[in-house]
């Protein structure tokens, strides 16, 4: 069947069974390995991508209910081979350790950022909650995300003082 | 071992009535899909019997809360964040965003439906609870016309719903009515995002002096399916909230249950914590 979404600002038809899973049209079909699999039954968020700005769990998604969608993976969030700022973060604050749960990490704090630009330390524990971390303990984690809405609040801060 | 993708149908009408026309065209042919939270699952590890799904996803008619004088009614296909986002549900139904709060992670929120989490009908899902204490009631449609139903007449049995084959869940109603009572509600699980419960309450009273004058309690994973403890609440209505009556529903409570030993938990552990729940939601509504 011929299902066609926006991924990354690129429109894409594939040519797959209505019922694949989103994550191995991205991965297999499209070639975008950076969505990772994890535990394959919604519990650990390596595979959240963004469907329609929402964050998703890829592996949960069949291909068809994908339609028409506008959808943003990890290789999405860098611009002209450049990090975007939340990954930056991550870097610095050695928010990544062996990488499979980073891409996931990332676009569920990007969706979480959008919703709370300088979220508590409450927030952001809940809005990660459903990404699983084997290696780092989460807390350089969330000082990451914490350190990105620290420096939009500061952002904001200094546009409104203008 | 995972399923074979290719050996599975799937069709995505965009209106309810396309849908209904399906289903009634050869009822149980066509299994229907909402966020896909559970069908994904089960064709992950090679247990989706149904060959052929008709996705709702596109259906926007089940997406909705209408609020009206009395009543608030919820499309079946609104899901968990939408719930989490509504002022009007936070205010008067807090149980139930409680509840939307307690279903899986952030992401599968955004997927996951209100009626999907209920057609699904596992004893241990978290919406259930908060709908039966509120007493819902339930809007089912199918080719040959709609009909409602009390929720608390909508399970029938482990994973067993009053749905027939070419009937589909069409909206869930709450009665706006309870403004001033005393709502609680307890989840007990081993991590805060999706963990499946292994006990859980929803508690809506009021009292008059130490009187109970009102008491519905909705729970999961007490039985073989979500339930109202009705013998519970009789042990409770028109009482003293004094430590015999306490002691009395704790009896009344542990004789409606019958939780059952599983991974998540064992049975008598569950007995205990249930009761546990209930004392300190009594205690509480005591000295309110």
């Amino acid at each position: 069947m011929a299902i066609s979404f926006v991924v990354n600002g690129e429109k894409k038809t594939v040519d797959v069974p209505p019922m694949s899973r989103l994550l191995d049209v991205l991965r297999d079909d499209l070639h975008l390995t950076g969505t990772k699999e994890g535990c394959g039954e919604g519990e650990c968020g390596s595979c959240s991508v963004l469907m329609n700005g929402e964050l998703v769990n890829s592996c949960l998604v069949p291909a068809l209910q994908a339609e028409g969608a506008t959808i943003c993976t990890i290789e999405g969030m860098s611009k002209n081979g450049e990090m975007s700022p939340i990954q930056k973060k991550f870097l610095e604050c050695g928010a990544a350790q062996c990488g499979i749960c980073t891409p996931g990490m990332v676009l569920a704090a990007h969706h979480l950022l959008q919703k709370y630009p300088s979220p508590t330390m409450e927030q952001i524990r809940e809005g990660l909650a459903g990404n699983l971390c084997r290696c780092t303990g989460y807390q350089r984690i969330f000082e990451a995300v914490a350190e990105c809405g620290k420096e939009q609040s500061e952002l904001i801060a200094t546009s409104g003082a203008k | 071992m995972r399923s074979n993708v290719s050996e599975y149908e799937m069709i995505a009408p965009r209106t309810l009535d396309a849908v209904l026309q399906t289903m009634a065209a050869k009822p149980g042919e066509y299994l229907p899909v909402a966020g896909g939270t559970e069908v994904m699952v089960m064709l992950g590890v090679g247990k989706l019997a149904a060959k052929k799904l008709v996705s709702l996803g596109a259906v926007k008619e089940l997406r909705f809360i209408a609020e009206r004088a009395d009543t608030v009614t919820i499309g079946s296909g609104t899901t968990f964040t939408d719930i989490r986002k509504s002022a009007l549900i936070a205010k008067e139904f807090p149980l139930l965003a409680q509840a939307a709060g307690w279903t899986g992670s952030i992401a599968n929120q955004n997927r996951a439906t209100l009626g999907g989490n209920m057609v699904n009908a596992s004893p241990a899902a978290d919406s259930p609870p908060a709908l039966l204490a509120y007493g819902a009631e339930v809007e089912i449609v199918s080719a040959r016309g709609a009909r409602t139903l009390p929720y608390s007449e909508f399970h029938k049995g482990y994973k067993k719903t009053a749905l027939a084959a070419d009937e589909l869940l069409r909206s869930i109603t709450l009665p706006r009515r309870f403004a001033g009572y005393f709502q609680r509600s307890r989840k007990v699980g081993t991590r805060n995002a999706q963990a499946i419960s292994k006990v859980a309450m929803a508690f809506v009273a009021k009292k008059d002096g130490d009187v109970v004058t009102e008491i519905a309690i909705g729970g999961a994973s007490l039985r073989e399916m979500p339930i109202r403890c009705a013998a519970t609440e009789r042990a409770l209505l028109g009482k003293m909230l004094d430590a015999a009556t306490i002691a009395a529903a704790r009896v009344a409570l542990a004789g409606e249950i019958a939780p059952i030993d599983d991974i998540r938990s064992t049975g008598k552990y569950r007995v205990q914590v249930i009761g546990n729940i209930l004392e300190d939601f009594l205690k509480e509504l005591a000295g309110s």
